[in-house]
């Protein structure tokens, strides 16, 4: 619904209290990355760690959500198991048109459940209910007797966690739908925390439009933007696997734990090859008629006598670049089946992936040995990776429980830090050089979209430190802002600031229109002030040997122009963070 | 007259294009459920999609129903709803048989009025605008029956 303030609804789970809250400031923060900011600043503690019951897991749309086409995207917002510093995880499915529906802007839980509870939301219906029966269940069993227990389908979201997030582990994800994931940083962890094995949110409301025609009149020019030209095609077509052999081309394909950005066995794994072999349909999140989940299939012999079962598995490049390349793993199948284990448990993928890229080459250094990888782990040996993916996700020996809470922690008792890649949590498959490197070592998400530093990395040289941290810091503000809508960032291309403009005032929020670049700023420097309040010190992060042995697409990457870069990042980011604690203690 | 159909569902995405239109253009709403037409998963993602839609009865159960002659005939199959003269009874959505008929909190009835503004906003062109005649015979043809083999 459109309105001026926010409807926020907060479940505390070990009270048992639910309360509908009306909050101001539409016009500060917008919603998405700014309402959840703007929500943890209330409701959180930043000194407090990530699992006290009192933190809240906040799940936040935006003014723009299901009134356009790709505004599609929630923003989940906790305090991370992974760094126990703010954190904010991206996800679709219908997770977002869900939330509108059930006429909420954001949902803020707190507390702890007695028991293991899955917690129901729609337009009219609100209930915790005693689940502990599904507890221990993998995601694919909990998911087909969810649907079967509450009404909906199709017009409901059902978030869950698997094994890993039960555990804990800071790589345990939140699957929305099946097919869409809040991936990183261990959102899944801190639903396990909360005793809360799934959320159920039915999107059963329905909202009168704006009078008048302007609305659908904006509606119907950013849809044929969206979809009559070639700006969505890449991920329409092959989707984001297109990358693996762009990347591969120019040097840019992080292989066998960045031992390489190239490799011609990469081909086994192209977006091109998937499409050829085993992909078998697409689907799309609610509101974005662009589709580019792509599904594939394995399949398993079960018996001798020729009997097999099957299953869909969506991939995506972080995938196969993750489970793929950094594996040395060159089969779509083998690397389906992979992600397969990784989703069953609730494991992220990408940080498993190149975790275990570090694992490798750790066991092949002598510096750790089979007691303690349990499997015999080696470049290409899908079937020890499928292992090593259960160990992760169970933290089966204290290797493992090491692992799971990232590469460093594991690199700092057993060492073999240089060839961590670990850019702030486990890489992205960028390898594109020095400004991507640092944008995802500081990013505040760590994610290779935080910033677009692997598209700088890939135009021409001669670029100056300053003009690179005024690139990443202009290039977060934009972003931010489509992430406060709550934008797909896919749909970056279209959503300019005048498109976004003509759609806030299409529907009366005239006043954010009008200040689109100023909220933004706000929101960019708040999300700054939370991440360093809960004690990130962007000028102490190290980017490992690694990043600095490869070469890119511009050549052998320079240590020292990683380092200025980083050093010059960092106070640009400490300093919106002070700049906003100026204008919070004005207020 | 023509009818709207959804010959080719297997090719449904899920992203809930034409309900979301049907409802901003013809009902003007924002809603997934008070349209025409409706999306819903036939058992989780993995099994793929199925429309709920009229599928242009004639004559049509529904308007048999109408107890206050809200509904009455489409000619070319479907109904013509005369919102004005309807109760919120619901006897239309309850004698609808493969619930083409959305019935919002308040009772008011939300079905096909068989416009086609749906159809161009589908990414995958499974929905078609055309002739009943043709439509209602492409329909008996895709009606699944027991082929050789089966029992």
């Amino acid at each position: 619904m459109i309105r001026d303030h926010f409807r926020v609804l907060r479940v505390d789970l070990s009270s048992g209290q639910k309360i509908v809250t009306d909050l101001d400031g539409r016009n500060r923060v917008a919603g998405g990355s700014g309402l959840a900011a703007m929500l943890f600043e209330k409701y959180g503690a930043l000194d407090r760690p990530w699992n006290d019951p009192g933190q809240p897991l906040i799940f936040a749309i935006g003014p723009l959500t299901g009134y356009f086409p790709l505004m599609s995207k929630t923003v989940c917002a906790f305090k991370s198991p992974y760094h126990d510093q703010y954190a904010e995880s991206h996800g679709g499915g219908r997770s977002a048109l869900s939330l509108r529906f059930a006429d909420y802007d954001a949902l803020v839980i707190t507390g702890r459940a007695a028991v293991p509870s899955a917690l129901i939301v729609g337009s009219r219906w609100l209930e915790v209910r005693d689940i502990h029966y599904l507890w221990g269940t993998d995601l694919q069993v909990a998911g087909k007797v969810l649907r079967r227990m509450f009404p909906g389908a199709g017009h409901r979201t059902i978030l869950r966690i698997g094994p890993a997030g039960e555990r804990q582990s800071p790589m345990a994800c939140i699957t929305a739908d099946t097919y869409r994931h809040f991936g990183r940083l261990g959102g899944g962890a801190v639903m396990g925390a909360k005793n809360l094995k799934a959320i159920m949110i039915h999107g059963d409301g329905s909202f009168a439009l704006p009078e008048g025609r302007e609305y659908v009149k904006v509606f119907e020019k950013v849809h044929a933007d969206l979809t009559a030209t070639d700006m969505m095609s890449k991920y329409h077509n092959l989707g984001t696997p297109v990358n693996v052999a762009g990347l591969n081309a120019i040097q840019a394909l992080p292989v066998r734990n960045l031992q390489a950005t190239t490799d011609p066995a990469a081909a086994g794994i192209t977006g091109e090859r998937f499409a050829e072999v085993a992909l078998l349909r697409n689907a799309a999140c609610a509101g974005c008629p662009v589709g580019c989940i792509h599904i594939g299939f394995v399949r398993e012999r079960f018996q001798e006598e020729n009997r097999y079962l099957y299953r869909q598995i969506s991939y995506d490049y972080e995938l196969l670049f993750a489970v793929g390349s950094m594996l040395g793993v060159m089969d779509c199948f083998e690397v389906l089946k992979l992600i397969d284990v990784a989703e069953k448990m609730g494991l992220d993928v990408v940080s498993p992936g190149v975790a275990l890229a570090w694992a490798t080459e750790a066991l092949s250094r002598g510096i750790v040995t089979e007691k303690e990888t349990i499997v015999p782990l080696a470049f290409g040996n899908s079937i020890a990776y499928q292992g090593a993916l259960q160990h992760l996700a169970l933290g089966t020996n204290e290797f493992y429980q090491l692992l799971s809470r990232g590469t460093m922690k594991a690199a700092e008792r057993y060492g073999g830090a240089d060839f961590a890649c670990v850019l702030g949590q486990e890489m992205a498959g960028y390898a594109t050089g020095p400004t991507f490197f640092v944008s995802q070592a500081l990013g505040l998400r760590h994610s290779h979209l935080d910033a677009g530093g692997y598209a700088y990395d890939q135009k021409p040289k001669g670029k100056s430190v300053e003009e690179a941290v005024n690139f990443l810091v202009k290039d977060e503000k934009e972003r931010v802002l489509l992430t406060s809508l709550v934008a797909c960032l896919f749909a970056r291309g279209v959503y300019n600031a005048e498109v976004l403009g003509n759609c806030l005032k299409s529907l009366g929020y005239l006043r954010l229109a009008d200040n689109m670049d100023a909220v933004a700023g706000d929101i960019q420097r708040l999300r700054w002030r939370m991440r360093i309040g809960t004690g990130f010190r962007p000028e102490e992060v190290s980017i490992p040997k690694r990043f600095s042995e490869v070469t890119t697409v511009q050549g052998p990457v320079d240590r020292q122009s990683i380092e200025a870069l980083k050093a010059a990042y960092a106070q640009a980011i400490i300093g919106l963070a002070e700049e906003s604690r100026g204008e919070s203690s004005e207020r | 007259m023509k009818i709207l159909t959804a010959p080719r569902m297997e090719r449904c995405i899920g992203c809930h294009a034409c309900s979301l239109a049907c409802a901003r253009l013809v009902h003007k709403r924002l809603s997934w459920d008070t349209a025409g037409i409706r999306i819903r998963s036939s058992g989780g993602l993995s099994t793929g999609f199925e429309a709920r839609t009229c599928l242009a009865c004639d004559p049509a159960p529904c308007v048999r129903a109408c107890p206050t002659g809200a509904y009455s005939q489409r000619k070319g199959g479907g109904v013509v709803v005369r919102k004005k003269l309807c109760i919120r009874c619901g006897e239309c959505a309850r004698a609808c048989p493969v619930d083409a008929i959305y019935l919002d909190v308040g009772g008011e009835p939300y079905v096909c009025i068989h416009c086609g503004r749906c159809v161009s906003y589908c990414p995958h062109d499974c929905l078609e605008y055309r002739q009943s005649s043709t439509a209602a015979a492409d329909r008996a043809n895709e009606t699944p029956g027991l082929g050789e083999g089966e029992e």
